[in-house]
């Protein structure tokens, strides 16, 4: 079996002690970070970024990696019990999870969320292994029309799935979109819109975007916000283990989320938010067993069931990165950076000429999903003292952890003062309300759309019908036309608000 | 002709601007065919797309009612100086003063922007934070990073 060679391959990278090392530490700092209050995932891998200078390629991804989904349990731990969802994928789980806190059953509700997630990370893990290679070979396929066809596909996908108004998001996109055009192009070896600075003349770094506009731009915001009262449901978390009848009630959930979540997170802008989202639907719809707990008032289904979608997305989301090298949403863009940055470029080739790599980060996935579970439940109380920190200690710390990273970039004091600017920027886009991911999108695949654009373009002799003859490249275009005609239908558009409004 | 909604109004103003320019700036470069595109061909065409996008964004603005029309509020015009400006002045600061005054200065100026400023707290978090940074960066990632003014180590 190839797959059991592959995944032994991944495995035996995996349990070496560094990269179990980095496991933890990645697993150890995300958790840390999903909890603290006002720093999402996108900011901390982007602020950790420069640590991984030091490091080999393997344990650099094996690291950020960690730290995606120990965000995304910190975050649950954060919804549940101060109802703040540490990001946006926990937001579902706060509903009935800290309604399930307020009765006290605090403990339960995280047992529930850490044991769906380790299940669903389990079963995630190996889906990831099973689909990759086949999705590799048709990724072999591809000639630039295809791939133009997909990113356009993977952009849309990715706000028409997200909330908020699509024509804004549609426009960040396409922002992102023009600031990649900043560069040297990369065809004629003209420097573009750089006004003779030299450093634009390598392109803006996209740390610096990343830093100014979710790390200082929030910082911004949460400090003009007025504070809230939080109250924090630290005593009543006693009795962690729950009962027979909590555990027969949630493992229906945990399946269908788990089932959900995998494929929700292979499509394009799926991840792990739409996964929550949509396991949280499914569970009010499904029949439970008469005399349970209604929705929204602390029904621990509410929580198993988005909690194993999210997880299960989250790892399926790399599925698309490894394979086609296309990020479907802000975090799997910051890892394409990372492996830029490591001098590997992602794509359909990394499986062939990184297998260790690549079979690493995989079986890495359950074992830093497996850290996370001994990692969480006992050690929450220590989360919990976390949560009690005021952000005036906080933001400082994220302050300087961001400002050294843009410095020891390139050890030029002008990303510094980019990230500044984008700062300011970031600063616009709160007020104006412009959800800002869709631009980190934008601007990572701006290059390699306007590439494969003018290549396929090149290859047609400059018909533009290229893109619909070649059966695959329309179909994917089509896709992402009819994704957008959909979203626009009425019943369709007052659905999607109604759900995104249940969530707040 | 009254805005229904500041936000949507704004932002296509805005997005307008964006798209406008780089089709703009596209000109300077060479547009190329079709069938051989330069470097202009590609930004030239998202600039537009982007400045039709913005203009229906402020049609839509003009046009559909908003319940609370949508206003922007208060800018937190403080907050960011402060902690933007802290961030520039780290970047002037750490190439010739070192870690051990920029950080400092960057945690002190910047905890102003909180409005509970509290000197013993301040001054606490500045030392961990540098002490901790040092540890990190310097020490364990062994990161190129000045550490005291270049007029002390000459």
């Amino acid at each position: 079996m190839e797959l059991i060679d592959n995944l032994m391959l991944g495995f035996g990278v995996a349990f070496t002690f560094q990269n179990l090392l980095y496991a933890f530490g990645g697993a150890l700092l995300g958790t840390l970070i999903g909890v603290l209050p006002g720093l999402g995932p996108v900011a901390t891998i982007a602020m950790l970024l420069p640590s991984i200078y030091a490091l080999d390629a393997t344990p650099a991804l094996i690291m950020l990696a960690g730290i995606y989904y120990g965000a995304q349990y910190g975050g649950s731990t954060t919804a549940i019990l101060i109802n703040v969802p540490g990001e946006s994928a926990s937001v579902v789980t706060a509903i009935d999870g800290y309604a399930m806190a307020r009765k006290g059953r605090a403990g339960p509700a995280l047992a529930a969320a850490g044991l769906g997630s380790f299940f669903a990370g389990c079963v995630a893990t190996l889906i990831v292994a099973a689909f990759a290679p086949p999705l590799t070979e048709v990724a072999f396929k591809f000639g630039p029309a295809e791939y133009f066809s997909l990113m356009v596909l993977g952009l849309i996908g990715a706000v028409v799935l997200a909330s908020g108004s699509l024509v804004k998001a549609i426009a960040m996109i396409l922002l992102g979109l023009l600031l990649g055009q900043i560069n040297t192009d990369v065809i004629s070896g003209v420097p573009r819109y750089s006004f003779d600075i030299p450093e634009l003349t390598d392109g803006i770094g996209f740390v610096a975007i990343a830093m100014g506009v979710f790390g200082f731009g929030e910082i911004v915001a949460n400090l003009a916000r007025p504070e809230e009262q939080r109250e924090v449901f630290t005593k009543d978390v006693k009795g962690l283990w729950p009962t027979k009848q909590d555990f027969k009630d949630a493992f229906p959930a945990v399946l269908r989320g788990t089932a959900l979540g995998s494929v929700l997170g292979i499509l394009p802008g799926g991840g792990a938010l739409l996964a929550s989202f949509a396991a949280y639907t499914l569970e009010k719809k499904s029949k439970g067993r008469p005399g349970e707990v209604p929705f929204g008032q602390g029904n621990i289904r509410g929580v198993a069931g988005p909690e194993s979608a999210n997880n299960a997305g989250a790892q399926t989301s790399f599925i698309p990165m490894l394979t086609l090298g296309i990020p479907p949403n802000a975090v799997m863009a910051l890892m394409v950076g990372a492996m830029t940055i490591k001098g590997i470029q992602p794509g359909p080739q990394v499986m062939t000429s990184n297998p260790e790599l690549f079979w690493g980060l995989i079986a890495s996935m359950w074992v830093g999903n497996a850290m996370l579970i001994i990692l969480n439940l006992p050690l929450i109380g220590i989360w919990i003292k976390l949560l009690t920190v005021p952000y005036r200690f906080l933001y400082p710390a994220i302050l300087s952890f961001c400002c050294i990273g843009l410095y020891t970039l390139n050890n030029n004091n002008f990303d510094v003062y980019m990230a500044a600017a984008f700062g300011v920027v970031g600063v616009l886009f709160y007020k104006l309300g412009c959800e800002p991911a869709p631009l980190l999108l934008g601007f990572i695949l701006g290059p390699m759309m306007e590439e494969n654009l003018r290549r396929a373009l090149l290859l047609s002799r400059g018909d533009w019908t290229t893109f619909m003859t070649r059966p695959l490249s329309a179909g994917l275009l089509i896709a992402a036309a009819l994704m957008i005609v959909v979203v626009m239908m009425p019943s369709i558009k007052n659905k999607r608000k109604e759900a995104f409004q249940d969530a707040d | 002709m009254k805005i229904k909604s500041e936000k949507d109004f704004w932002s296509g103003l805005m997005f307008i601007a964006v798209g406008v320019g780089f089709a703009w700036g596209a000109l300077n470069y060479s547009f190329g065919s079709s069938a051989r595109p330069g470097p202009a061909y590609f930004p030239f065409g998202l600039g537009v797309l982007q400045a039709v996008l913005g203009s229906f964004l402020v049609f839509k603005a003009l046009t559909f009612e908003v319940e609370g029309g949508d206003a922007i509020g208060p800018w937190p015009l403080k907050q960011a100086a402060i902690i933007l400006g802290a961030v520039v002045l780290f970047g002037v600061a750490i190439p010739r003063l070192g870690l051990a005054v920029a950080l400092p200065l960057l945690i002190g100026i910047g905890s102003l922007a909180s409005g509970e400023f509290r000197w013993k707290e301040v001054l606490a978090n500045c030392i961990i934070l540098t002490v901790a940074s040092w540890g990190i960066f310097i020490k364990g990632l062994g990161l190129t990073l000045p550490l005291w003014p270049t007029f002390i180590t000459g």
